[in-house]
Formats: C-alpha cells, structure tokens, sequence
C-alpha cells in the first residue's frame, strides 16, 4: 500500500511540473465557472444543479486529458520498463496512477467551491443536494478516469489515448440518452439505459445516493481498473 | 546467484530466445555479447520479470520467477538500468532517485543517506538538483546506474550501459562497473567487445537468440577457430621470398603489398623464427615482425557471422 501511495503522490506532482496540469485545470475552472454564471443569472435560482449537470460534458474533456498520458507517455518513454521491475503489482502501478488522477480532480472540484459559498451567501440553496451533487460528480469522474486510464494503457500515442477515451467514455454516456433508446427495442433499451453512465448521475443529482447506482459507478471503476492491470500485465505495447 | 535454464521466447512467429541454459556465481561480472537483435534486450527483460518466458525456467537466488508469490522479493534483488536509460524527465535527480528508493521501500529514516550514497559513487553531486531532461547522455546513464544501486541490490543488470557515450565517459562508467562488482553480481550487454574484455570475468555471447560461446575472454581467444596471422614489413621484396614463404609448413597462404606481407597460418604453428629466417636468408632486409592475436573480435565476428550463413 506504501508504494501505490509513493506512486500517487509522484504522479500527482507531475501534474504540476509540466504545464499541461495547469491548462487543463485551467480550462475546467474558466468552461464550468463561464457556464454556470449564465444559467445562474438568467433564473436567479438559488441551485447548483445547472453547474452539475454540465459537468458529463465538462469532464468529458478535461479527464481524458488528465488520464491520456499516464501509460501512454510511461511506455513511449520506456519508463515503464523502469516501474514494472521495480516490487508492485500491475494491480499497485494501476491503482497508483488512478489514486492520483482522482486527486487532481478532487482539487479541481475544491477550486469550484466558492460557487455554492456565493449561492449560500445569496440565498437559500438546499445544501444536501449540493453534497449529492458534488458527491455524484466524484463517482461520475471516477469512471471517466478508469476507462481514460484503460486506454492510455493500449496505446502509445497520447492524442490517440485523448480520443479513444473521449469517444469510449461519449458512447457509454449516450447509451441512456433517449434520442438513441428511442430508435432500439424496449429490451436493448432497457440494458442501454441500465449501462448509461447518465441515467445514474441524473438520478444522483435529483438528490438521491442510491446504491444501485453507487454501485453501477464502483463496479465501472472496478472492471477498467482490472482490464487496465491485464493490459499491463500483458506488456505486448511493442 | 542465476541460474537459466531451456529459456526460450516467442513474439509470435518470432523466436528471440531458443534453449539459453547459463549459470551465474555470487560475485561474477559477465558480459553479454551479441550483435544487435540477438535477444539480449530479451533475456535480460525476462530476468528482471519484465516479459515472461515462452518457455524454460528462471531461478534468481533459487527462487522461481514464476511463481507470482515471489515476484517481488524476487524484482527487490535485482537492480535494472534498462536501454537507453529511461527517465522521469521532469523530475529533479535527488527527486527521482528517493522515488526510486521509497519504491524500493527504502523508508523515510534511510532514504537521504542511501541517496547520498549513490549520488557520491555516480559522480552525480553536481548535478544533484538538476532537471532529468537537462542532463547529458552520460549524466543520464549515471542516474540509471544509481538508481539501480539504491536499494543494494545482490544482482545488478546493465543493458547496454556506456552506448552513445564519447570514449572519456565510457572509460568513467566502465570503472563504475568495476567498483560495483566488486560486491555483487553484475549482468551488463554490449555489442562492444573491448568494453566487455576490460570489465567482465566472464562472456556469453549470443546471436539469433541462441548462446554460442560461453567462457572467460581468455579462454574464448584460444578457442577460436580462425587461422592466425604474421605480418612482415621489408625493405624490398627480393625475388622468390614469397614463394619461399608459402613452402613453410603451416602457412596457408602469403601475399605481399608495397613493403608488406601477410601470411595467413593455421592456428598451433608458431612459425615466427622460420619466416625471420627465410627473410634474413633472401637478403630482404626484415624491419618488422609481428603475429596478429585472434582478438576476441575475431571470435566474436566469426560466430556471429557463421550464424548468418
């Protein structure tokens, strides 16, 4: 456990020796900041649900970014034939490398705290719903990150890692929209909406922590973090 | 300390690996010898539990590789500088040998000391604080080289430790590798000859993937099978002195350019006093005689190019 914590932290910090940690932290303060002040101003509504919801898009961008070059990079480099012989696990190196991308997002989110300390200093906001709606966020994230993470780890070009991940996490996203459920028979649909990473943060964000969608985000994370390990394991990034 | 045995690897159709069997003791420095893609990177990949084999056994301190439960104990014993020395580029030298050292599970009592440490033996104090991606290839290879030594590892792998440096680097980080073995048992690859005749007690050469000469550097020139060679150099050639020369028995053939000759003699003959004499005896003024050793180059250059054909 010593050692995935070591790797967290080296990973965290470089985030910030290199510039990219710093433009992508950018963006998401400067995207998630512009496009809630427009809804908030436009329904002078005391919520943050309007920050919230824009966050599968928001993250949509900024976490693949963060996740394209954490394998990507290691193997290109050939630094990972630097960490793979040092004593961990493919499962230690993996859960590292998600410990830290984690951590760069829970730092962004901190960076968005003075929006509901504004909305509590202008109003009265139902505070519960917030937590939920930061708390779904975390989970949402954190699936993002483990199938960003996943790919980054089949390829050695970072762009490619940004994309693939963009369009893997995009598709499992749609999976619940009804512009595509609407088109597919009521069982697939069914399965669609079940496997969506939407329809479980919209039900975290009416305010309800289920755990059958707790569980539906640990499960995600879970399952990319050990395809993750397998494709490590398998080293065949010739 | 190592012990390998029918190791073989397939990457697909490709066979890197065929049958390399080889023993190491506590304490020896060997080199690997090979011409490049003979399967050095390969088998020093799979001793440090890098790649699996395809087939065959590894035993590290007579532990099985294998076996998942020993993995790293068994990863702990070794220090590995992987080709080309890969670094974390934007880390600090002194930061990234301790991230090294925790990894190694050095704790946080030891750490500053054993770095101080491999940061004097590498001749790193210098550049202690500089950014990785700043340093220059040599600097580079020294930090790959320290951080192997971090945690004072029983075995010491090198792939390919002193390629791209000029000569005054090589010959630093060549006494390096003397110094470390002293103590330890030191794995290096090279496709240079020299680098391993000063250094190692022992060379496995290898090419295609298979071993095809296993010895110490002074056993492997005597059992080199090439023919030996005489050189002369005479004032002027007088008539009839090649001729003469190519009677001698052993000689297998001679031919002359400008002041020289060169005479080709099967391996055994020590014919040196008789060609002197042929020379001083036609009156061709003799100037210089000398016999060319088969160098381990030679041996090197003839198994390897025997493979090929």
């Amino acid at each position: 456990m010593n050692r995935v914590i070591t790797l967290a932290k080296k990973e965290l910090n470089s985030y910030f020796n290199v510039p990219l940690g710093y433009v992508v932290a950018g963006v998401f303060l400067i995207a998630s900041g512009y496009l809630f002040t427009q809804s908030f101003f436009l329904y002078s509504q005391a919520t943050m649900r309007p920050f919230f919801s824009m966050m599968p898009l928001v993250l949509l961008f900024i976490l693949p970014a963060v996740t394209m070059s954490s394998w990507a990079e290691e193997k290109k480099s050939g630094t990972a034939e630097v960490l793979l012989t040092l004593p961990v696990e493919n499962i230690q190196a993996v859960l590292g490398k998600f410990l830290s991308a984690f951590a760069f997002l829970v730092i962004l989110l901190v960076f968005t705290f003075p929006i509901p300390l504004m909305i509590i200093n202008l109003g009265v906001p139902d505070r519960g719903m917030m937590l939920a709606g930061y708390i779904g966020t975390l989970f949402l994230g954190a699936a993002y990150i483990a199938i960003g993470l996943w790919i980054s780890s089949i390829t050695k070009n970072q762009i490619i890692a940004f994309l693939a991940a963009l369009i893997v996490i995009l598709a499992f996203y749609l999976a619940g929209s009804s512009l595509i459920l609407d088109t597919m028979p009521s069982q697939v649909a069914a399965i669609g909406k079940d496997l969506s990473l939407a329809t479980h943060f919209d039900s975290m964000l009416r305010g309800v922590l289920a755990l059958k969608d707790i569980v539906y985000y640990v499960s995600m994370v879970l399952l990319f973090l050990f395809l993750n390990a397998r494709a490590v394991g398998e080293r065949n990034w010739k | 300390m190592i012990k390998v045995e029918n190791l073989s690897k397939k990457y697909g159709d490709f066979t890197a690996l065929r049958d390399v069997s080889f023993e190491l003791g506590e304490g020896e420095v060997v080199g690997l010898l090979g011409p490049n893609g003979a399967g050095k990177t390969t088998l020093l990949r799979i001793l440090v539990s890098y790649l699996k084999p395809s087939d065959g056994k590894v035993e590290i301190g007579g532990m099985n590789t294998q076996k998942p439960i020993l993995e790293q104990k068994i990863k702990s014993m070794i220090g590995y500088l992987p080709e080309q020395a890969p670094l974390y580029e934007d880390m600090l030298v002194r930061e990234y040998l301790e991230f090294i050292g925790n990894m190694q599970g050095i704790g946080e009592d030891a750490i500053d000391s054993r770095v101080d440490e491999v940061i004097k033996k590498c001749g790193l104090k210098d550049k202690e604080n500089a950014e990785l991606t700043t340093l220059s290839k040599g600097y580079r290879q020294r930090v790959g080289i320290a951080q192997a030594l971090i945690h004072n590892p029983k075995i010491v792998i090198l792939d390919e430790p002193t390629t791209g440096l000029d000569p005054n680097q090589r010959i630093e980080i060549r006494d390096l590798i003397k110094e470390i073995g002293k103590d330890r048992t030191v794995i290096l690859s090279s496709h240079i000859l020299s680098e391993v005749q000063s250094t190692c007690s022992r060379v496995i050469i290898i090419n295609h993937g298979k071993i095809v000469a296993d010895g110490t550097p002074e056993t492997l020139e005597q059992t080199g099978r090439g023919n030996s060679f005489i050189k002369i150099e005479v004032r002027e050639i007088a008539d009839g002195l090649v001729e003469k020369l190519r009677g001698i028995e052993g000689v297998v053939e001679a031919k002359a350019s400008g002041h020289d000759i060169d005479i080709e003699v099967r391996k055994e003959n020590d014919i040196r006093s008789q060609v002197a004499e042929a020379v001083v005896g036609s009156g061709a003024g003799l100037l210089l005689l000398e016999r060319k050793q088969t160098s381990l180059e030679d041996i090197f250059i003839e198994l390897t190019n025997k493979e090929n054909e």
